[in-house]
């Protein structure tokens, strides 16, 4: 390789940073090939971790490099493109460690976002607490009052608003959200105070809630509004130091950031609107397990992400993941968005079993996580977790370094005693019996969340694909299989670096929201296609703030429809080249037929908001890079003892990596990777297809 | 049911997976409710409930998460009452579906609607299917049923006892006709009706999914076993009480018809595993419409034992535990045609006195009490607009307030009441729906109880009427009597409504229920709610906890105790 050639950028890279390894997925633009970088995270500094992954993708790269040009142009400079999926964000807001923030709103009204909806975190028991991400101290009130028609009751006194912006300053706050009532309808009112703000504020950090989302429902407005304001110094700076470190190191390329819809945007707008960057690691994986499962001919998939204390649900349907239209970080931490719909449990291979006083044997949601961890990582924790029972049933070797290393071997003696004292003794089972009853009501609880999010969308799971990723949805794949009648599972190549393969097979995506509140009779269509064109302008913009080549641009509009005097809508499509009362209410019928099963003719339809989505096209790659090259190896390693359905069986263990294209592998088997372990049952077998995926069935009976 | 055999014990694996999944059967019925429901009262306040329900006793086996907590303890006796009426004209027949609203029977007040459907397995019936709901509006003197100046049920709403909705999977229109014609919102009472039958329907289909995979003996087997072991945590946690006898009385303000107290007394035994609750001292049933029937004053009981004791699965095997003295002709005791409409009061007290009682028997299990009342507001008129001359508007909600502080913190601020998982509809909507105008929506600073740890918040409601004129009505309680500290807390604020009249703030005779409220464009009402009481003596409270309350507002610095008045 010469190193006298200037260095032109080629690689795009995706970027995930989870709580224990930051994880990289390059891909080659010269040759197409992909590898894989995982060094640990930093947790707090998460900078760092990403920098010292890049400094990794560079010195594989080339290993001249630090000699030579590359050297004096920096080791990011054969970067073209980086995307990254972060949690700063949503780590941020759950630890509330956000920027001092205040509130500008409405006389009357600073205590929305602590009052909420008038909720409670649990049916049962009366014991809720919530602490809101602005004190009350920081919420402050002026004149001003526009009515839910939009005409304006009150003019804003910009006097009082200037007052109050110098109050909240004097206070030592670094952003500031300004909320006022029903400015979804009109935002005047609210446009001159932000104005006002803004000339005042000694930073970029200003946030006006009817920008973020001119949508109906205040606490959802104000709370979204909210958490992006505080979040805006954090994710901004962050994502400002990342950027100048990656200037330093020679990079001349794009930054990306993935939101919860699953598409990616600029620093710029992330910098924006960080609140949509709540869901952005998971969202990645479940686009990458979209495009893999379409890869692979499968176009409807359930993906089920199993970490240390959580398992994460979602679903693709016709190869596009559903979304959802808003999240809670936690309780009383409420995001309007739209998102990529994650039903989250609490069964992860840190949840903890237990037997309550009348015998029930319960697992999760209390969670050992990572630290402590399980039993087995000898780190003081006493209490049985999943991760445990994997171990003593001999799913995973207690002989194998687990977690890349992190740990070199497994106490499983130590794990035999929990789960004896724990679960057996109370069980009057013997250990190991309580050992698979553990690992039993876990799969039941994660299939239950399978159910939900496929069942409440009317689908039927059975006729979806079940795609495991993240380091423990391996073991558990053909338990999935079993307990949601799944004929067919998927085990993508790389599960534990799904989420950064996700970065860099993303799309660019921006959403838009306005309330419309008409009954149909009353829409105006004019202005409907007005204000459609409207938010196509403004999400074009968003578009072309990246610099990035799109092979196509396309857009998905719809409408939140509803009868009259119903309050929750259905989301019906809207095609844009077709809009008349008829095609619109004819859409409709067919929406509500298709969720209720019957249509209420004669009752008054009402239009409650215009939903846009504007989406480009990123070129794509051939996933058949991933795909094993060469003869591979499909030679068993030896024989590991695992304990299923009561008895013990000699399962063979293989490298997965090794198996070539088309080998095929019979249960009870192993299958081991530096990421995940595959369990495969007796009964099931596994064949590697063209893309190196590992495709499951069951043998036919 | 004899017809299935059951292996002799039912392993606890299977029992646990079970137990997942048939919860999950009735999430997805309230699920599919809330989403296809018209009215919000359901939509958006959850006041609703489904689950399963033994086929001998009509006993609850499931119920679902989201649904309404006071139904729980009703439905069985909704379920029987079906059941018996059912024998009488022929028995249960597969695919007929079975309507009423009778409270006397079937608990809680006429606007819940309560659907039974039988479900047969191989030709037997293997258990009942319910759903409960509540109408937006059914009859009656005033929109929305909540009148506080009833005194026969007649004047509160239109009464139907059980009748079939649907035979063999027809509807029968000739029931709805009579359901349509006895509302002043017959299109939201359809689509609310359609909700039902359709979560009703994917019951049926997910519990024969069910049984079709365990067979029918496992899964009966499961729900016995479910209903035992929540016996034996009771008792568990009985047992863990000191043996004693421990008496609370609390007060209603009165019955909205004539102005006195109305006392719920509560005598509470611990013996060993078993708890009595003895209400004898009771005040005789009233005229006005705060008294509630038997299957209520059940429901309430359960309510309150679930919050003391939350890790008690959700069936009938809570009540095991449990006996109960409740004499005839008592307001917890109510028989026709006494008015009982504003049932909502009177379980909350019935709550309350389990609270305190429980606290005098172990401080750190109780919760202090919430604010006590669910505070029924409706403004309803005609539009004068053009476009909209003569329609009819109704806004009719139910409001917040805090929650009790406990050993473990604070009370929460601006919640639900402990008999539901309501959410408030946001105001903006409201706003859009009806010529109103929020010009307040606030915490209610000084309203919690102070107490080591302090109870949660109140809120301030302001409303002004945008339209030419309307009628409002309130009912609420906690206007004389705040609600309670407990283990040396203090009490909260009690609950003040008042309206504008004539460029005057007035307040009602009865204080917290009133009806006929006339009120003019631009004048307003509100409503100032109770936070929840203290926990521990306010002594003891956190000096740090105590600057943050004064720094926030939560308490005026002036005035560090919420209230003067110690329980």
């Amino acid at each position: 390789m010469s190193t006298q050639q200037p260095v032109t950028p080629h690689l795009v890279v995706g970027v995930d940073v989870g709580g224990t390894f930051t994880d990289l997925f390059v891909l080659d633009e010269r040759d197409g090939s992909a590898r894989i970088v995982k060094v640990p995270s930093t947790r707090g500094e998460e900078a760092r971790g990403f920098m010292n992954g890049v400094v990794r993708v560079s010195e594989g790269n080339a290993p001249t490099a630090t000699t030579g040009d590359a050297a004096k142009a920096g080791v990011a400079a054969t970067l073209a493109t980086i995307v990254h999926g972060t949690t700063v964000g949503t780590n941020a807001l759950l630890e509330r460690k956000v920027a001092r923030t205040g509130i500008i709103t409405t006389r009357g009204f600073r205590d929305v976002l602590e009052m909420r909806r008038r909720d409670r975190p649990q049916t049962w028991g009366l014991r809720g607490s919530f602490t809101p991400v602005v004190p009350r101290d920081l919420r402050l009130e002026v004149d001003e009052r526009v009515l839910a028609d939009g005409s304006l009751h009150t003019s804003v006194d910009l006097a009082q608003v200037r007052a109050q912006t110098q109050a909240l300053l004097d206070a030592g706050c670094e952003a500031v959200c300004v909320f006022f009532i029903n400015a979804y309808a009109n935002p005047i009112n609210e446009q001159q105070a932000v104005a006002a703000v803004r000339a005042m504020w000694p930073n970029p950090y200003v946030t006006s809630a009817s920008e973020v989302l001119p949508e109906i429902r205040e606490f959802e407005r104000c709370s979204t509004a909210t958490l992006n304001a505080a979040l805006q110094p954090v994710v901004g700076s962050y994502l400002a130091k990342l950027e100048d470190d990656l200037r330093n190191q020679g990079f001349s390329g794009e930054l990306l950031i993935v939101q919860s819809n699953g598409g990616v945007m600029s620093r710029e707008t992330a910098c924006d609107v960080p609140v949509r960057t709540a869901l952005s690691g998971p969202a990645a994986g479940v686009i990458a397990c979209a495009a893999v499962a379409r890869a692979s001919g499968f176009s409807n998939v359930i993906t089920g992400d199993m970490g240390g204390t959580s398992f994460d649900v979602s679903l693709v349907a016709e190869g596009e993941a559903s979304l959802a239209a808003q999240t809670s970080i936690e309780f009383g931490l409420v995001v309007r968005s739209p998102m990529i719909q994650i039903e989250t449990i609490g069964a992860g291979g840190g949840s903890i079993a237990s037997v309550d006083p009348s015998g029930m044997l319960q697992v999760g949601p209390e969670s050992a996580g990572s630290i402590p961890g399980p039993v087995c990582y000898g780190r003081g924790n006493t209490r049985p977790t999943v991760t445990d029972a994997n171990v003593v049933l001999g799913r995973i070797a207690a002989d194998r370094p687990l977690g890349g290393g992190l740990l070199q071997a497994l106490d499983a003696k130590a794990a035999e005693l929990a789960i004896q004292t724990h679960v057996a003794t109370p069980l009057g089972l013997d250990m190991l019996a309580a050992a698979e009853a553990m690992l039993t009501v876990a799969n039941a609880k994660m299939a239950g969340a399978i159910r939900v999010v496929s069942i409440e969308r009317g689908h039927d799971p059975r006729q979806f694909a079940y795609m495991p990723f993240g380091g423990g949805g391996a073991l558990h794949v053909c338990a999935m299989m079993r307990e949601v009648g799944v004929t067919t599972g998927i085990v993508p190549r790389y599960p534990g670096v799904t989420s950064a393969l996700g970065c860099v097979m993303a799309d660019m995506r921006h959403d838009a929201v306005q309330t419309l509140n008409k009954s149909l009779l009353d829409l105006d269509l004019a202005q409907l296609t007005a204000r459609l064109a409207h938010l196509a302008e403004a999400c074009q913009k968003r578009l072309d703030s990246a610099g990035v080549r799109f092979e196509r641009v396309q857009e998905v509009v719809s409408l939140d429809m509803l009868y009259m005097g119903q309050t929750h809508t259905l989301q019906v499509p809207l095609n844009p080249a077709d809009i008349s009362r008829e095609s619109i209410q004819a859409a409709f019928e067919k929406t509500y037929a298709a969720s209720f099963g019957r249509v209420l003719t004669g009752m008054a339809i009402r239009v409650m908001n215009l939903r846009y989505a504007r989406i480009g096209v990123r070129p794509k790659f051939d996933l058949a890079v991933l795909a094993p090259k060469g003869t591979g190896s499909s030679a068993s390693l030896g024989v590991q003892r695992v304990y299923h359905a009561g008895q013990w069986w000699d399962a063979q263990r293989y490298a997965r990596l090794d198996l070539p294209v088309g080998a095929q592998v019979a249960g009870p088997a192993i299958l081991e990777q530096a990421d995940t372990t595959v369990w495969l049952e007796p009964s099931f077998y596994a064949r590697v297809d063209t893309l190196g995926n590992l495709l499951v069935e069951r043998n036919a009976p | 049911m004899s017809a299935h055999t059951a292996a002799a014990t039912l392993d606890p694996v299977t029992l646990a997976v079970l137990k997942g999944r048939l919860e999950q059967i009735a999430d997805e019925m309230d699920a599919t409710l809330y989403r296809s429901a018209f009215n919000p009262i359901i939509a958006e306040a959850h006041d609703a409930c489904h689950g399963l329900y033994d086929a001998n006793t009509g006993d609850t086996l499931v119920q679902g998460k989201s649904g309404l907590p006071v139904f729980v303890g009703a439905m069985a006796f909704a379920v029987r009452a079906a059941a018996r009426v059912a024998q009488e004209r022929g028995g249960m027949v597969d695919g007929d579906t079975w309507l009423f609203n009778d409270p006397y029977e079937g608990g809680t007040h006429a606007n819940d609607f309560k659907l039974v459907r039988p479900f047969f397995r191989h030709g037997q019936l293997f258990c009942y299917l319910a759903s409960a709901a509540h109408w937006h509006d059914v009859g009656g003197a005033v929109p929305g049923n909540y009148n506080p100046a009833a005194t026969e049920c007649w004047q509160e709403a239109v009464q139907i006892p059980p009748v079939r909705i649907v035979r063999q999977g027809q509807l029968d229109g000739d029931v709805l006709a009579i359901l349509r014609a006895n509302t002043r919102l017959p299109d939201s009472l359809w689509g609310d009706l359609n909700g039902q039958l359709s979560a009703l329907e994917l019951g049926i289909k997910r519990l024969d999914g069910l049984l079709d995979e365990y067979g029918d003996a496992v899964v009966l087997q499961a729900m016995g076993e479910l209903r035992k072991r929540a016996l034996v945590l009771m008792r568990a946690h009985i047992q863990n009480l000191p043996d004693g006898r421990y008496s609370f009385e609390d007060v209603l303000d009165n019955d909205g018809v004539k102005d006195e107290l109305l006392t719920i007394a509560l005598d509470m035994t611990v013996k060993g595993d078993r708890l009595t609750l003895d209400f004898s001292r009771t005040s005789l049933q009233c005229a006005g419409p705060v008294n509630i029937s038997r299957a209520t004053a059940v429901a309430a009981c359960y309510v309150a034992l679930k919050h003391v004791f939350p890790d008690v699965p959700a069936n009938a095997g809570v009540l095991d535990a449990v006996d109960f003295v409740l004499p005839d002709g008592l307001v917890i005791t109510a028989e026709r045609p006494r008015p009982v409409g504003g049932y909502t009061e009177t379980i909350l007290r019935m709550i309350d006195v389990i609270f305190s009682a429980t606290a005098l028997a172990d401080p750190n299990r109780a919760v202090a009490h919430a604010y006590g009342t669910i505070n029924a507001l409706s403004i309803a008129g005609h539009r004068t607009d053009a476009a909209r001359k003569g329609q009819r508007w109704v806004m009719f909600s139910f409001f917040g307030g805090g929650h009790g502080g406990h050993s473990t913190g604070d009370g929460l601020s601006h919640s639900n009441a402990p008999i539901s998982t309501a959410t408030i509809p946001p105001l903006e909507i409201l706003e859009a729906a009806y010529p109103v105008r929020f010009t307040e929506w606030s915490l209610r600073p000084n309203s919690g109880g102070d107490g080591t740890h302090r109870g949660g918040l109140g809120a301030v409601y302001e409303i002004e009427l945008l339209e030419e004129s309307a009628e409002a009505f309130i009912f609420g309680e906690r206007g004389k009597a705040a609600p309670k500290g407990i283990a040396g807390g203090s009490n909260a604020l009690p609950n003040v409504f008042s309206y504008q009249h004539e460029g005057q703030w007035c307040q009602p005779p009865m204080v917290s229920k009133m009806l006929g409220i006339h009120l003019k464009k631009g004048e307003r009402v509100r409503l100032e709610t109770p936070g929840g009481g203290g926990w521990g003596p306010a002594a003891n409270r956190d000096t740090a906890a105590r600057a943050h309350d004064v720094a926030q507002g939560f308490v005026s610095d002036s005035n560090t105790t919420s209230s003067k008045v110690k329980p």
